[in-house]
């Protein structure tokens, strides 16, 4: 399949309701279950190994009106945690049965429980993610808490979560993190060839289909696109830092690089490709998955590590994808992201790399002064 | 509209020995300032205070100075000096509080607020702690632990969330023991956790004697002055024989027929912390309807001890990860606080609950709207909204919340005329 009628695949996919998706994939497989996952991580791979599907719960975008969540969440509540409840108020995950939320932020965590009061046929499970990366406790703990939450499904679902189902689920995500990850070199390489408004359709979609599903697309896409055409443009190439839960508007990243960005590096869909190295396969598998998510982490504002301070990550993002400057791009009221891009920023001034922030909310969907902006900082990066 | 409810009767002895406690506290922090002794910042919620203790290292709250400068109306300054490194308005303004003092030099040598020696992250439910005290940390060059607790996610803590918060607190020993150069002494932790069993007990006699009306004391606006002793001093002797003095004038209290106020026309729970830079102002809009809060759930978030635990000497560590993983607020789910709040209304007869809703602290207000829609809808108790700040004085519009508050007891004294 050519590399357009990929992404095509991708936006269409991208563009149905969750549960639709979820409905449609259990035609074929009569009696599955489908399970959606709150950002940043979740385990994919445990929902798999039960014979799930797993997907991407990643809020309504501006595609729904809130009638009912604005009014259980405040004003100054980020806008993901309230087009995701309104998803439930408007039936829209019907065919999904399972959601899985973990300890990013306080929103996140009132917000699993308001679901399960408000929805009680979900079958809600909630993670307490380590945030001590060096204690000798760490991967017990974390090996232990996947397997609750699997019991958690096979109690709910009557499904099996063995340990070789589990490993193999791992190697399948390993593969799939494996492509994504050539993409992500592939943008640095030659951002040219393929924007980040069509890697972000790409990764989205690789988030609301069955694993097998997203990997074959993933395979199709490292093939042709070294063959696309795409001549370089007078850009400066950044790294965009923020939008690791609430998801950004397309219109914004259309903006940022119509603007004159190449974006190189982003901490998009962070949680599907948190490994920085494949989990191992062999052991317990429980343990390989939860240590990993210890100790092959990608930097994050929802995980402490104790082992190198926050801007060191964003600092080598920086210098790995040969980037110009940083555009911070938190969403409006997400604490993690606001409180990380203190320190990113005092890191960055004194590296010399300058940045920029633009606040955004998934509902926005003018970017005419944005588009100012950022047009202002490349015009004094190129001309500087 | 009947006559207004003036006076506030109660003052008492514990007030002012909470408050020369606290002064007390401060003046020692000062002095460790001064010769260089060891401190440990730690945080209130659910916190693991006995085992600073356990090794005289002084603990420093900074929760507790950013309340203090809001309540002196000194925290706007701090907050500003904050967003202009870069903070967000809407990230929560006791962090920006404290890391102002820390960027206006009102912390460290020459000050009466050390650096810490070692920052102690008791992360026990909320996330903020953790951006908190790396900040801290990273600007104060202090030693930072992280001891992360599990999140209350099943009607019990699993045994692999009690292991890992153990083992935990033994490395934090280990880390303890270097700092301050001594070596642990099980026995001496034990003789602090008795202290803190009679505190946690006076304390929830306290509580339990607001059941009765008049309530001797409102246990929102007076509770902060038993707060100090139980999150901030527990462990010590003074807190402990503290407990015992407020016990004995509460039940003097309760003997004598008086409350908090002349009259107690209205009992309600309060939900949510206080907005501290207008502490009294805020206070006197119940006041004058004769509002008592019969209960709270903000005298709740260092640990629930009403409903019976208490620290055991003689389980020492088993007991610290006990009360951090489950018998406190923070670690367990806004919907749990709901039952909380339920158990509150019905054993402690409250005519209705008032939400305090504030922007700074997420993990309180991130949801409330639900919780209104419970009470409200599915219990039938009154229930008021209202919205500012624990810290930033630019979220407190006096005369919105006179309105709100004026109509909901107007509206609950009309239900009450027709009722009786
Ligand atoms: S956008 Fe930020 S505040 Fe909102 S749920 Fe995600 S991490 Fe939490």
């Amino acid at each position: 399949m050519k590399v357009e009628q990929t992404i095509e695949r991708c936006r269409e996919l991208i563009a149905e309701p969750l549960g639709a998706i979820a409905e449609r994939w259990k035609e074929s497989h009569p009696g599955g279950r489908a399970v959606a996952c709150f950002p940043v991580w979740s385990p994919a791979e445990v929902i798999h190994a039960g014979g799930m599907l797993p997907l991407g719960l990643l809020g309504a975008g501006a595609t729904v009106e809130l009638t009912h969540a604005d009014s259980r969440f405040q004003s100054f509540v980020c806008s993901i945690a309230k087009s995701s409840l309104e998803l439930g108020f408007q039936g829209l995950l019907k065919g999904v049965d399972g959601l899985v939320f973990s300890n990013i932020c306080d929103v996140a965590r009132n917000l699993s429980s308001i679901y399960k009061r408000n929805f009680p046929h979900f079958h809600v499970d909630y993670l307490h993610l380590a945030q001590n990366s060096t204690s000798g406790g760490v991967a017990d703990y974390m090996a232990d808490e996947l397997r609750r939450l699997a019991r958690g499904f096979e109690e709910a679902f009557g499904v099996r979560v063995t340990e070789p189902s589990l490993a193999k689920s791992i190697e399948l995500y390993n593969a799939i993190r494996a492509r994504i990850r050539g993409l992500y070199a592939f943008r640095i390489a030659e951002p040219q060839k393929l924007s980040t408004v069509e890697l972000y359709q790409i990764l989205r979609a690789a988030t609301q289909a069955p694993p097998e599903e997203a990997l074959s697309r993933l395979d199709d896409l490292a093939a042709e696109l070294p063959a696309r055409e795409g001549r370089p443009k007078d850009r400066i190439r950044v790294v965009v830092e923020g939008a690791f839960c609430e998801q950004p508007p397309l219109g914004l990243l259309e903006v940022l690089e119509e603007a004159g960005c190449y974006i190189v590096e982003d901490d998009l869909f962070l949680g599907w490709r948190w490994f920085t190295s494949d989990v191992p396969a062999d052991g317990d598998p429980f343990r390989a998955l939860g240590q990993s998510y210890v100790d092959r982490a990608v930097p994050s504002c929802t995980r402490h590590e104790g082992r190198e301070p926050r801007a060191k990550g964003l600092i080598e993002k920086v210098r790995r994808s040969r980037a110009d400057a940083v555009i911070f791009t938190p969403p409006k009221f997400c604490e993690p992201a606001l409180f990380d891009f203190v320190p990113m920023r005092q890191g960055l001034e004194r590296e010399g790399i300058p940045h920029l922030l633009v606040e955004f909310e998934e509902k926005m969907w003018t970017f005419e002064r944005t588009r100012n902006e950022i047009e202002t900082f490349v015009e004094s990066m190129l001309f500087d | 509209m009947p006559a207004e409810v003036k006076e506030r009767q109660y003052q008492g002895k514990v007030h002012q020995l909470s408050r020369d406690m606290m002064n007390a506290w401060m003046a020692q922090l000062a002095r460790a300032n001064e010769t260089g002794e060891p401190t440990g910042a730690i945080m209130i919620s659910g916190n693991c205070v006995e085992l600073l203790r356990a090794f005289d290292i002084h603990p420093i709250f900074p929760e507790v100075t950013a309340l203090q400068n809001a309540i002196r109306h000194q925290s706007l300054p701090l907050i500003l000096k904050a967003e202009e490194v870069g903070y967000s308005s809407d990230n929560c303004a006791y962090v920006k509080a404290d890391m102002g003092l820390f960027l206006s030099g009102g912390m460290g040598p020459g000050t009466k607020m050390p650096y810490p020696t070692v920052t102690l992250c008791n992360y026990v439910g909320c996330n903020v702690y953790v951006k908190w005290f790396e900040h801290l940390a990273a600007a104060t060059g202090s030693e930072l632990f992280m001891l992360d607790v599990p999140f209350l996610r099943t009607s019990e803590p699993t045994a692999a969330d009690v292991r890992y918060v153990v083992k935990q607190i033994e490395e934090l020993i280990a880390v303890l023991e270097r700092i301050s150069k001594k070596k642990f002494d099980i026995d001496k932790l034990r003789e602090i956790l008795a202290y803190s069993a009679r505190a946690e007990e006076g304390y929830a006699r306290s509580k339990d004697l607001c059941k009765g009306s008049p309530a001797p004391f409102d246990s929102f606006f007076d509770a902060i002055n038993m707060m100090g002793p139980i999150n901030v001093l527990r462990g010590t002797r003074e807190a402990a024989d503290f407990f015992d003095e407020a016990v004995k004038e509460f039940e003097g209290m309760v003997a004598e027929g008086v409350g908090p106020l002349s009259e107690e026309r209205f009992r309600m729970v309060v939900e949510g912390p206080p907005p501290y830079p207008y502490y009294r102002s805020f206070r006197n809009l119940f006041t004058k309807w004769g509002a008592v809060a019969v209960a709270s759930t903000y005298s709740t978030v260092g640990g629930i001890w009403e409903w019976g635990f208490r620290h055991d000497p003689a389980r020492p560590l088993e007991s610290i990860a006990e009360q951090m993983l489950t018998e406190n607020l923070t670690n367990r789910s806004i919907v749990a606080r709901y039952g909380q709040i339920k158990r509150y209304v019905e054993e402690w007869k409250a005519d209705c609950l008032v939400i305090h809703s504030i922007k700074s602290c997420r993990l309180f207000s991130a949801g409330q709207g639900d919780m209104r829609e419970y009470f409200t809808k599915e219990l039938g108790v009154p229930t008021l909204l209202v919205e500012s700040d624990l810290e930033d004085p630019r979220y407190y519009a006096e005369a919105q919340l006179r309105n709100r508050i004026d109509a909901f007891f107007e509206s609950l004294e009309h239900k009450k005329l027709v009722a009786a």
